[in-house]
């Protein structure tokens, strides 16, 4: 099995190929279509800001491939929040391959903006990823129809999300410790 | 909500983790792979690489062992020293860090926090801020990586608190010189009135001896996580009893 990690600019991407690596699955990071399309899933990390990772992905033809796959991909952090219709940082058109938009936390909840450190997790589809995750983020989606996992800061927010082929979080699982791993298990699962 | 994080800090020098007292008198603990492996098992919350030799004499910290950090360990990771430049901060973070953590070179170049939050997001961008109490103000210092070279700025701490946020500030490592290295727990009067103006989290460093100073930071202020060194390097604390203890106390605690 072969993982194709999707170098959608931004930096660490080699903190997720470590993760598969761990895990003894096979991955490259790559941006090219062609190597891309010879692989079993996806990953679509994003460090940085949505305008960036969009303007990213477009300058590399690599939007119609990532609406267009059938193949299991899995979106990590701005990589997932980049598959709904619009996000507010930078007043960004997204993917639109889920309902739904992104916004901001405010410090008016009583919460620090960004969330950073670890936050519990509660998968309503299987409870075993229930757990404790890192989340690194500024950004939210608050609900969506295909919400599975929910987590709290200030407000419900969505921490896992799953649409056919498409599954997503907004924590970084490569830095979760043990919960990560059993949720890169889940995604390498459905391959 | 959030669980408070435990950060054990491994003082880097000339490749080796490294612990003083009151930031000199420097002794060797062990090698920077073996600790962060051990710190990793243990439970550590996240982990803070401080190179402590690179600001003060003008070189940038080696980058090889940041990749093979990354390579064995699956929490998040710091990376602080002599970090002058976007691209200083790229190599780090590419190899494999989530954060980058600067302190004099942002006294002396406050617009590279703008920089760096602009490129690569504000959760890269940790400030470390050295601060001593001097006639009843909180007075920020810098290069404090040697004792020949610190510096004292004769800036307010809350002033540079407020600056740094305002210019996309991350996360504040609030060192508090007075405590740093003597095991007499946390600053708690500091870091109360620090934390009054602080929107983005705030770690606190500097203290830690016993583990009732833990419970304390957690119950008495509101940091997000506390930051220690030697404690745990001379296994005074182990890291998962230190956590199974604070849980029992209801503090909110990843175990």
């Amino acid at each position: 099995m072969n993982i194709g990690i999707i170098d959608c600019g931004g930096a660490n991407l080699n903190s997720i190929y470590y993760s598969f690596k761990r895990l003894g699955i096979n991955a490259i990071i790559t941006n090219s279509v062609k190597e891309l399309s010879e692989m079993n899933a996806y990953v679509l990390p994003g460090v940085g800001s949505a305008d960036v990772v969009m303007n990213t992905l477009r300058k590399r033809d690599l939007i119609n491939f990532i609406k267009s796959t059938k193949k299991p991909i899995l979106g990590i952090c701005i990589g997932m929040q980049i598959f709904f219709d619009y996000s507010e940082e930078n007043q960004t058109g997204c993917l639109g391959i889920i309902d739904g938009n992104i916004e901001k936390f405010n410090v008016n909840d009583g919460v620090n903006v960004p969330q950073m450190g670890w936050n519990k997790v509660e998968c309503d589809t299987d409870n075993s990823l229930n757990g404790h995750y890192y989340f690194a983020n500024s950004y939210f989606n608050k609900d969506s129809k295909f919400t599975i996992g929910y987590s709290s800061y200030g407000n419900k927010f969505s921490s896992i999300i799953k649409k056919d082929n498409i599954l997503g979080c907004q924590f970084h699982p490569e830095k979760s410790s043990k919960a990560g791993e059993k949720f890169l298990t889940y995604f390498i699962k459905s391959i | 909500m959030l669980t408070k994080r435990i950060i054990p800090c491994l003082d880097v020098k000339n490749g080796q983790v490294v612990k003083g007292i009151k930031f000199k008198d420097h002794e060797v603990v062990g090698s920077i792979i073996e600790l962060a492996k051990k710190y990793n098992d243990e439970g550590a919350d996240e982990l803070v690489f401080y190179d402590i030799g690179a600001s003060t004499y003008d070189g940038i910290v080696s980058k090889d062992w940041v990749k093979i950090i990354a390579e064995i360990i699956n929490i998040p990771f710091c990376v602080a020293g002599g970090i002058k430049s976007i691209s200083d901060a790229k190599q780090i973070l590419n190899n494999g860090a989530d954060k980058v953590s600067i302190n004099t070179p942002a006294l002396e170049n406050p617009d590279l926090i703008k920089e760096l939050a602009n490129e690569f997001g504000s959760q890269c961008v940790v400030i470390g801020i050295d601060s001593m109490i001097e006639n009843n103000k909180y007075i920020v210092y810098s290069n404090t990586g040697d004792e020949k070279t610190i510096k004292n700025t004769h800036i307010e701490t809350n002033e540079w608190i407020d600056r740094v946020q305002s210019l996309g500030a991350g996360e504040i490592v609030l060192n508090c010189m007075n405590q740093d290295g003597v095991r007499n727990g946390y600053d708690l009067v500091q870091l109360n009135e620090m934390l009054k103006n602080c929107d983005v989290p705030l770690i606190a460093s500097g203290g830690a001896g016993r583990i009732e100073d833990f419970q304390d930071v957690f119950t008495k202020t509101k940091s997000s996580g506390a930051l220690a060194a030697s404690v745990f390097h001379k296994n005074l604390i182990i890291i998962n009893e230190l956590k199974e203890f604070l849980l029992n106390q209801s503090i909110n605690i990843r175990v």
